[in-house]
């Protein structure tokens, strides 16, 4: 009961923001909520489930974001014939420098394994980077204004949220084969190295996603408003509704997009309550609560933990290519560790850890605050500074920096939930 | 010999000088995280934001400072402020433990749920800093800028490459001697550093040979305050103060505590160096240095880097990753988390 209470206050909370400020600006918020949401469930399957401690989840949202990109951008053949032979050799290269140091780690014993591999290394470094350089030079070099990137599939953006997912499993693993062997510390500090590094590869690899120059030609995945205010069919409805064209239309677009991200939303919430509730989900919650009793009884805890890791990052990684495809941009340069990766940390730990109704209304709540705050947080300070003069210079830099004030209410509600309610407003069950 | 001469001018101005001075900034920052970890068993997200907390006291107090026309002559006037912004982070970091962290020592919370606290003061400090000074950058460093200039030791020394050393490359690597001997003399000699030797070593023994634990915590948040107000300033000086690049040191000095090995003072500023050394040695362009070294008249094509600087981070984070793969315990046998 106190559950359905908190979701109609959060659906109150919206119409809330509809009616005095305006509906465009709630619907983009629920948009961004439903998006914060699945990146909370693939964090709560991850920590909820398993007790898994991930601040990397920037990096796995920016590899769903690539994915878009390389799903939906149109391919640029010119980039293709200028470099793409060298990139996909250097890339048979980079493997075949892989394959050489497994066997090498596999066949010989002793010193000699050692210095091996680490001359292969060195070795397969510079002969990988003799056939990389070039490809990417040319590469960069086709027409840089416009492309300077091979492009993508040129295929509907919509099948980027399975590529995101993918992409992102892909690098969990990896992360989790090297890190899920450590304990909780080492683990937080490994992802959070590899989130900024995936950052800077997609921020300086201009060849695979033109790195800050950003892709912004994105297909969205709806009927643009544009498209929207031309089609006869679209006007006889917004005449229908005694609504003008070009505002319905916006609206049109935003509840699209709500529609497509609610169906996702759901599927994940209710394959993660079905895997909750199997012996899988016992299983997790088993060797999170007790991991030495639970190897005890003969469960693989690494070969789980990466499992869950991967799983969650993926999810993760569908969210990322979501967000990417309603901007219908991918801009390298806007992630940011403390929104992509603490800001969803809070929204997990407020919403109720190992719930995922709970990691649900904490990223509604959560970004609605996140948003909400910026708004709000000049209005507080101004009546903090009502006392000062007009053109005080303390004033002045108060109201200026006034929006950052949202950080310090994050970390305040963090404190509060983690000291008063660590089980989260909507505790597990 | 004139062209090796010229090769070590070169690497001594581009990778060793400013490398002595990241290292002495990152061992500063590192030695706090691993004194917290030591003491209070939690790694803590939030020092990286101290830093940037301690950064900023000492700039509005060198603000103030020079609105009153006091300077340090040549050297930076942010050296006088220090004493102010450390005082004032101290007793913000002691807020910080009276409100949050000192609940989740009493009821003996798991590490992991302190560490998320720590994420929440992380977001309050870096709120605050950004609501008192702004996020953009800042520069606060005046007196004289060096000590050395290039064209200066190259008419010394008639070399074709100069070595240049800022004041604050200078001043960095001194106070970052002085802060670390003054550490371990207090560590190793004084009897308040003796019980929290014991206590990092051994809780239950300690508090059974009658350690007070409150003293013991409440000195280390003082020093672990007191470091990163250095180390911050320090920073700020050398480069540029913006209270995200604090934010992004987190992992590097990260990397340097455990590389070390986390919990053992002597590993962090190894690690320090260690770290920052690699970056600097990694991400330089070697073209001009092969170019001496090499025949005369020969310069190598493209820049020889090894990495783009865009990079640095994958530095310390594959190091970190070999010593925890080769050596968990970090090359000075800290701790195994």
């Amino acid at each position: 009961m106190k559950n359905v209470i908190f979701f109609a206050l959060m659906g109150l909370a919206f119409v809330g923001a509809g009616e005095f400020q305006s509906w465009s600006f709630s619907l983009t918020i629920l948009n961004l909520c439903l998006i914060s949401a699945v990146m909370a469930l693939g964090v709560n399957i991850q920590w909820g489930y398993a007790g898994i401690f991930n601040v990397g989840i920037m990096g796995f949202a920016a590899l769903g974001g690539a994915a878009a990109v390389l799903v939906n951008a149109a391919p640029v053949p010119e980039a293709w014939a200028a470099g793409g032979a060298g990139i996909l050799a250097s890339g048979v290269a980079l493997l075949a420098v892989i394959g050489l140091i497994v066997l090498i780690r596999k066949k010989l014993t002793g010193g000699l394994r050692r210095y091996a591999t680490i001359a292969t290394v060195i070795g397969g470094y510079f002969a990988v980077r003799e056939i990389y350089g070039p490809a990417v030079a040319a590469i960069e070099a086709v027409d840089p204004a416009k492309t300077g990137f091979l492009g993508g599939l040129g295929l509907p953006i919509i099948f980027s949220w399975a590529v995101g997912g993918v992409f992102a499993a892909g690098g969990a693993w990896v992360v989790g084969k090297v890190a899920l062997g450590l304990r909780s510390d080492y683990l937080a500090i490994a992802t959070l190295g590899i989130s900024e590094i995936i950052i800077a590869v997609l921020k300086n690899e201009d060849w695979l996603t033109r790195g800050v120059k950003n892709v912004s030609t994105l297909e969205p995945a709806v009927p643009t408003a544009i498209e929207l205010q031309n089609a006869p069919w679209f006007q006889d409805l917004a005449a229908w509704f005694n609504s003008d064209v070009i505002s319905a239309s916006g609206i049109f677009v935003k509840l699209s997009y709500a529609v497509l991200f609610t169906i996702v939303l759901l599927a994940i919430l209710w394959l993660s309550e079905k895997a909750l509730k199997s012996p899988w989900g016992r299983m997790m919650r088993a060797i999170r609560d007790n991991r030495d009793a639970a190897q005890a009884m003969g469960k693989d805890v690494t070969r789980r933990h990466l499992q869950t890791f991967i799983i969650g990052s993926a999810v993760v990684g569908i969210a990322g290519a979501m967000l990417t495809t309603m901007d219908a941009q991918f801009t390298p340069g806007t992630y940011n560790p403390l929104r992509f990766t603490f800001l969803i940390w809070v929204m997990v730990i407020v919403g109720g850890s190992g719930n995922n109704w709970g990691s649900i209304l904490g990223g509604f709540l959560i970004w609605f605050v996140w948003v909400e705050a910026e708004r709000f947080g000049p209005l507080v300070m101004e009546l903090v500074t009502s006392g000062m003069a007009d053109d005080s210079a303390l004033r002045t830099n108060l109201m200026d920096s006034a929006a950052h004030l949202r950080l310090f209410l994050m970390g305040a509600i963090l404190l509060i939930v983690l000291r008063f309610s660590p089980r989260g407003l909507i505790p597990e069950k | 010999m004139t062209d090796i001469l010229n090769a070590l001018a070169l690497m001594a101005n581009y990778v060793f000088v400013p490398g002595l001075a990241y290292g002495s900034q990152l061992a500063l920052g590192a030695l706090g995280v691993t004194l917290i970890y030591s003491i209070l068993r939690f790694s803590n997200f939030a020092h990286g934001d101290t830093m940037a907390f301690g950064a900023m006291l000492t700039i509005l107090a060198t603000w103030w400072l020079q609105s009153m026309g006091i300077s340090a002559g040549p050297l930076p006037t942010a050296l006088l402020a220090l004493p102010i912004g450390i005082v004032g982070t101290v007793l913000f970091v002691l807020a910080t433990d009276r409100i949050v962290f000192r609940y989740y020592r009493k009821v003996k919370a798991a590490s992991i749920v302190t560490m998320m606290a720590s994420v929440g003061v992380m977001f309050v400090m870096n709120g605050l800093v950004r609501v008192i000074i702004g996020p953009g950058e800042q520069r606060f460093a005046d007196g004289e800028r060096f000590i050395i200039k290039a064209r200066e030791f190259k008419e010394m020394t008639g070399l074709a490459e100069g070595i240049s050393i800022r004041t604050t490359q200078a001043i960095t690597v001194i106070v970052a001697l002085i802060v670390v001997a003054l550490l371990f003399w207090f560590l190793q000699k004084s009897r308040t550093g003796k019980a929290m030797r014991a206590y990092a070593d051994n809780e239950d023994l300690a508090l059974l040979s009658g350690i007070n634990p409150d003293k013991v915590v409440l000195v280390a948040w003082i020093i672990a305050a007191t470091l990163a107000t250095i180390a911050g300033t320090l920073y700020g000086l050398d480069k540029s103060f913006k209270p995200f690049t604090y934010f992004q040191l987190l992992l590097p000095i990260f990397a340097a505590a455990i590389v070390g090995g986390i919990g053992n003072p002597l590993g962090a500023v190894a690690g320090g160096f260690i770290i920052a050394f690699s970056e600097m040695g990694f991400t330089y362009a070697y073209k001009r240095f092969i170019g001496y070294l090499g025949p005369d008249g020969w310069v190598p094509e493209g820049l020889m880097q090894l990495l783009s600087t865009d990079y640095k981070f994958a530095v310390s984070f594959v190091i970190l990753v070999l010593v925890l793969l080769v050596r968990p315990t970090g090359i000075f046998r800290g701790k195994v988390l």
